[in-house]
């Protein structure tokens, strides 16, 4: 279009009459348009002259309200409603929400003429953003414009097409826009491509078809339209390279040009041809040639040129070389080249001039690790550069030298890190190189000594923002020791003597994790110093409890460190005297403790069996059932008090209770459920979880048993005359405080019928194992307090600290949490305090917990969850089917059903003789999918449900079959809102009728939003018959629904590897079966979907992503029967998550 | 990639403010403080890139007003700090005096230049030439 307009100097005069500086309000008689102008003018301007902030909201708010007035007003004119507008965008650039113009703005946009459309569609693209409702409003204005006739309005329906767009809309304006790449003018071509560069990145499926037309772009005639076709080709080049090797000769001609000065002179910027475009380009190429020898050599030649070319001492050159060293270094190297762009750099970092200097260390910060030796050649400016007056100057050195650290410089190293750390303050800077030292001091530590005293200034320097991991790795590295075990013990007392010469200095206020970790090292270690008196330990332990500035959560490791040194010696004053004063303490925690404290300081023998020297790193076994209780339960149900029901029971009675009429039969009187549901309820945790483990037929144990008090299978901690020590190989944790605190309180409370106990010891194995898997369940997100170096490293086999195999990792060092977990669970004198616990547990355990009830529909969910990880196999279709087969005609027995004692609501009456059966649709048959599973029924209406794993979501198919010989209408189909996952669009759905007798289905696409193990996605259906009825259901999905394969190759699996920051390690055993790694890396293929990216020697490399997106990286190792895993991924849970079926399968399998 | 553009003078006051991500408007005005006092806080002889947070500032300072872009990692910090020379150049020719006063037509000449954080257009006729067109209409 610049060829359509003549900028003529008459144009500007009339146009610069407006910013009279001195048009006051009213504008004394100028046009309406400076006087329009000029009222922001001298709203400005009157701001400006304030002083205070309330002031200022008081004459925005006064603003507003005019504001609000005019726009509403039905007189206003458009050329007003403009000049509202634009005051608008200034009171929300300062912070004030104006939402009550945001709808006029999208009227402007619609109503105005040319200028003042540009501005409503200006002001919509600065107040609304991508997923506001409002948006929607204006797609019919974009579709109108974008026909126009008038040029202007084309561009302007572009322009914000390319800024804000809801995705869901595409459709409608997509083959408009496709037109456009043919039109006549450049302005309208290029914002056309800007435009489908917009969709790529929102919606990149949409525009896939039209990749041809991308490729035209990029051969337009017009470098304008060429230049915004660069966009969209370094996305998908980034995204994957491999695919566009073919396009190298292009690039590297169009750079040809530019840098040989073929543009027209007009791209010139200060006489360099198209800067930002070179730079551009150079970003691509630098993509294209990395590890490829052939492409790269394409290119030597136009990067070359480039170097030369640049040579005008002007910043904008200085960014072109820049973005030409880091190519060079980047793709595959040629010395002739290499050589130059060090010669290149050394010019930057020897510059006088500051900004060219940051850019040289910036590069050379890229380049070193693969030419370290240039590092040697600067070395001197270095230096400098680390005493620099610029704190940035000095940060980026100091990252420079991070990448250069070795056993030889880290002491000075560090040193200069820490000195730095001194005087920053701010936070993020100091999280960063905290971690930094943290790893560095870690994998290069010189001595024992050095490595303490270090991570000491890490703790008292970072304070309370240093990442959790810190601390946690240090004390594992501490508890674990090293490979050869030898100076394991120096260590410790190296760090003992320096937190007692610490504690010397009276008035030092130290961080609270620094704290932790002292009494941590205190409690475990200090009885391997034999020259002090544990009593002064105590007495300082004893003084900082006193101190106001300890958090209650520091206090409690405070007392876990008391607790442990008491138990070593016969008998302390000071523990006495503590016990005495903090028997009263206001603070309710701190009486727990003591109270704990109390009654195993007067049982020696207990106490130094829970807390023997130096076990922290022992394998222990944590009843999470709390089967110990069942007897106290039982009273208490004796007693008459109400049973146990799993949160999800209990919303589903409220739900029904709200229903005007019960018709219903009324439930069993009370005196019989109390054996039947009240006690399975309570119970099954341990009777059907287990029972599904041993048998496969949940349903079968679950049931049978309802009518007596089932206590097989659960061990007896604790009995009438106390705890029961000659019968428990393992007592869990022994410094557990929960064990403790229940044992004090309930050991004369549970009572134990002798003749169970013949069955323990047979069941026990099956029940260890469970346990085992609870625990691995209820540790996992404790396991990533593993290390944090980097794999890429190539020196991380000559790492000074190098931990020990553990047998099973799945402890928690943090003993503060059990103390606080143990807060709530311990002092339960109340049967209701029972299922609160219950539920406690219940979140944090996900899945195990709460596999019990008698209702149809949660045998469903067990189901479901049950089978998913053998339903999960990527190959062998026929297999997983007849396997979800086997699963489901095992639960669904209608023997098995007609067992159930009919629950209140009576959901599942007539389960065993369903009418219709549904099955999918042929065009799904074909994806893998699960089995239909029925979720609930009554009368009238069956619910099916079958997931069907997509590539790019999980697709629950729901059929609705209408039991009844009549048509019912308007079935409606709602799924809640649930925390972890999302429903795409909407998630409703509406049969418009359903015929007699007859199967309806839907499908829903479902991602996971929030990162669980397994959660339950509800919903209801909704229906008239001869009334209103409504009928509940839930649907139990797994993590494992999400995970998808991620094709990969070892290159790429390396960068994207270096580039993630989460990381969580774990070592778990191997089973017979899959003694070797590529047996045991099948299992995880098959069973969790994991693409094996490579297997070299003893390690393997997978990958996978969470939908839509999310990739995670898995390293195995094998080594002396344990497989040693690495999970990296950017978001910290997925870890977690995958790590926890990892274990699972391994188990099983 | 551009995360935000900004225009702010030495009292902190902004002039102008364009995000290519999406901030809650309330923490618009505290991210903006934070900015302007990182960049008030550096004397001349020190660089023009600020690390901050997890982006970088990329800052110029013309007479009392500063000019600060927010960027992340992958952008080119030289690259951007003479787009902020180039977009001043722009408002330069377009505008003889005080630009403050004309904030829709600033916003329009950045729309030209920056979309979805990324730079479009560099060329100083092809930026100006909608904006000319449209100021011709209205004179006519």
């Amino acid at each position: 279009m610049s060829d359509v307009v003549e900028r003529t100097l008459s144009v500007l005069p009339g146009l610069l009459g407006q910013h009279e500086p001195g048009a006051g309000p009213g504008g004394a008689g100028g046009p309406a348009r400076a006087s329009a102008t000029s009222r922001l003018g001298s709203l400005i301007r009157s701001i400006t002259a304030l002083t205070s902030k309330h002031e200022e909201e008081k004459l925005i708010q006064q603003e507003l309200t005019s504001l609000k007035a005019t726009v509403s007003a039905p007189t206003t004119t458009l050329r007003l409603m403009k000049e509202c507008m634009v005051r608008l965008i200034y009171c929300e650039m300062l912070g004030y929400e104006s939402s009550f113009g945001y709808i006029h703005a999208i009227k402007l946009a619609q109503q105005g003429n040319l200028l003042e459309k540009r501005v409503g569609y200006l002001a919509v693209s600065l107040f609304l953003h991508e997923n506001h409702e409002l948006l929607l409003l204006l797609v019919n204005t974009v579709v109108k414009d974008l026909q126009s006739t008038n040029l202007v309005e084309v561009c302007m329906a572009l322009t914000i097409v390319s800024q804000i767009f809801p995705r869901e809309m595409i459709p409608a304006v997509l083959p408009l826009i496709e037109d456009k790449l043919q039109h006549s003018k450049e302005i309208i071509r290029r914002k056309a491509v800007q435009a489908l560069y917009k969709f790529y990145l929102i919606a990149p499926n949409q525009v896939q078809h039209i990749h041809d037309k991308f490729r035209k772009a990029l051969c337009d005639r017009d470098a304008g339209v060429m230049a915004a076709s660069l966009h969209i080709y370094l996305q998908m080049i980034k995204e994957n390279s491999s695919g566009y090797k073919d396009l190298t000769g292009s690039f590297v001609t169009i750079l040809k040009q530019v840098v040989g000065g073929k543009l027209p002179i007009d791209f010139n910027y200060h006489s360099v041809p198209a800067p930002w475009l070179q730079i551009q380009l150079l970003r691509i190429l630098g993509l294209l040639g990395k590890n490829d020898p052939r492409t790269s050599e394409l290119m030597y030649d136009v990067l070359d040129e480039s170097l030369r070319r640049a040579e005008i001492n002007h910043n904008i050159t200085y960014a072109i070389l820049f973005e030409c060293v880091q190519t060079i270094y980047t793709i595959h190297p040629k010395s002739e080249l290499l050589e130059k762009a060090a010669k290149c750099i050394g010019k930057f970092v020897l510059s006088p001039k500051i900004n060219l200097k940051y850019l040289g260390l910036k590069a050379l910060t890229y380049v070193i690790q693969q030419d370290p030796n240039l590092a040697l050649q600067h070395q001197m400016t270095i230096i400098e550069c680390l005493d620099h007056p610029d704190p940035i100057i000095k940060r980026e050195t100091l990252e420079l030298l991070y990448r250069i650290t070795n056993g030889q410089n880290v002491v000075v190293i560090v040193q200069k890190m820490l000195d730095y750390l001194k005087e920053s303050k701010e936070e993020y800077a100091i999280i960063n190189l905290v971690g930094k030292i943290a790893e560095l001091a870690e994998k290069y530590a010189p001595d024992d000594e050095w490595f303490i005293q270090t991570m000491n200034a890490v703790f008292s320097v970072g304070g309370d923002v240093v990442h959790p991991d810190i601390p946690n790795n240090f004390l594992r590295l501490l508890a674990e020791g090293f490979d050869d075990g030898k100076g394991d013990d120096q260590l410790r007392i190296y760090a003992v003597q320096s937190y007692l010469a610490l504690l010397e200095e009276e008035d030092a206020l130290y961080p609270q994790k620094l704290l932790q970790v002292m009494s941590w090292v205190l409690g475990e270690y200090s009885s391997l110093i034999t020259d002090v008196d544990p009593e002064v330990i105590l007495t300082k332990l004893h003084s900082l409890l006193k101190k106001t500035c300890v958090t209650s959560e520091t206090k409690a490791w405070i007392m876990a460190a008391v607790t442990k040194i008491a138990s070593r010696t016969s008998c302390s004053k000071t523990v006495d005297k503590l016990i005495q004063e903090f028997s009263n303490s206001l603070e309710t925690y701190m009486r727990q403790y003591v109270f704990e404290l109390k009654h195993l300081c007067e049982n020696k023998v207990l106490m130094k069996k829970f807390l023997p020297f130096d076990a922290s790193c022992n394998d222990m076994v944590v009843d999470a059932s709390l089967s110990f209780l069942d007897g106290f339960v039982a009273e208490g149900l004796g007693r008459g008090a109400a049973p146990y029901k799993p949160h999800h029971q209990r919303q589903e009675e409220k739900l029904s209770q709200e229903k005007a009429l019960n018709f219903e039969p009324y439930g069993l009187s009370f005196a019989s459920s109390v054996s039947s549901s009240g006690i399975t309820g309570r119970q099954s945790p341990t009777v059907l979880s287990f029972g599904s483990d041993t048998s496969g037929n949940s349903a079968e144990t679950g049931h049978k048993e309802t009518n007596t008090l089932k206590l097989e299978g659960v061990r007896k901690l604790w009995g009438k005359e106390g705890y029961l020590p000659k019968k428990e190989n393992k007592v869990g944790k022994e410094n557990e405080p929960q064990t403790v605190a229940c044992g004090s309180l309930l050991a004369g409370q549970v009572g134990d019928p002798p003749a169970l106990r013949s069955e323990q010891v047979a069941i026990l194995s099956e029940e260890d194992k469970e346990k085992q898997q609870l625990a691995s369940t209820l540790f996992i997100g404790l396991g990533s307090n593993a290390g944090v170096s980097l794999m890429g490293k190539a020196d991380t086999s000559t790492q000074k600290f190098k931990r020990k195999s553990k047998i099973n990792e799945t402890q928690n060092i943090e003993e503060a949490s059990d103390f606080q977990n143990a807060a709530a669970s311990d002092f339960g004198p109340l049967l209701d305090t029972v299922p609160i616990n219950m539920e406690d547990c219940e979140g944090n355990l996900h899945t195990r917990l709460r596999k019990a009830s008698l209702c149809s529909s949660d045998i469903v969910e067990d189901n479901l969850a049950f089978e998913t990880p053998q339903a999960l196999k990527k190959s062998g279709l026929d297999q997983r089917l007849s396997d979800s087969r086997l699963s489901q005609s095992s639960l669904f027995a209608d023997s098995n059903i007609e067992i159930f004692q009919p629950p209140p609501s009576a959901q599942c009456e007539s389960a065993s003789k369903t009418p219709l059966v549904p099955s999918l649709p042929e065009e799904l048959k074909e994806l893998t999918h699960s089995e239909v599973v029925e979720l609930c029924q009554n009368d009238a209406l069956a619910l099916y449900l079958c997931k069907v794993w997509t590539d790019d979501s999980l697709l629950l198919t729901v059929f609705v079959s209408n039991k009844t010989i009549s048509a019912l209408s308007a079935v409606n189909l709602v799924f809640e809102e649930a925390e972890h996952f999302q429903i795409l669009e909407s998630p409703s759905y509406q049969f418009p009728v359903i015929e007699a007798r007859s199967v309806e289905h839907c499908q829903k696409c479902v991602w996971m939003d929030k990162i669980c193990t397994q959660g339950v996605l509800s919903g209801s259906l909704n229906f008239q018959s001869e009334m209103e009825t409504h009928l509940e259901f839930s649907v139990t999905l797994s993590l494992l629904d999400f995970i998808r394969p991620m094709e990969m190759t070892t290159e790429d699996f390396g960068n994207l590897w270096l580039s993630l920051s989460n990381d969580v390690k774990q070592n778990i055993k191997m089973s017979s079966s899959q003694d070797s790694l590529s047996a045991a890396l099948n299992t995880l293929q098959q069973k969790l979907k994991l693409h094996i990216v490579d297997i070299i020697g003893n390690e393997g490399i997978l990958a996978c992503q969470l939908l839509p997106s999310v990739p995670c990286l898995l390293h195995c190792r094998t080594h002396s029967g344990m497989l040693a895993l690495w999970f990296r991924s950017p978001c910290s849970a997925l870890p977690d998550g995958l790590l926890y079926q990892c274990q699972k399968v391994m188990e099983e399998s | 990639m551009i995360k935000f553009f900004l225009m702010v003078n030495k009292q902190g006051q902004t002039r102008l403010s364009r995000y290519y991500e999406h901030v809650e408007i309330n923490k618009r005005a505290m991210l903006e403080a934070e900015v302007i006092k990182n960049c008030l806080s550096r004397s001349k002889d020190q660089c023009s890139f600020i690390e901050y947070k997890d982006f970088k500032l990329v800052y110029r300072q013309y007479a009392a007003l500063f000019v600060v872009v927010g960027i992340n990692e992958t952008e080119n910090e030289m690259a951007v700090y003479e787009l902020i020379h180039n977009f001043v150049e722009v408002l330069d020719k377009y505008f003889s005096r005080v630009i403050m006063f004309n904030l829709d037509r600033v916003h329009i000449i950045l729309d030209e230049m920056v979309l979805n954080g990324c730079i479009v257009e560099t060329n100083r006729s092809r930026i100006l030439a909608p904006l000319f067109v449209l100021d011709k209409v209205v004179e006519s």
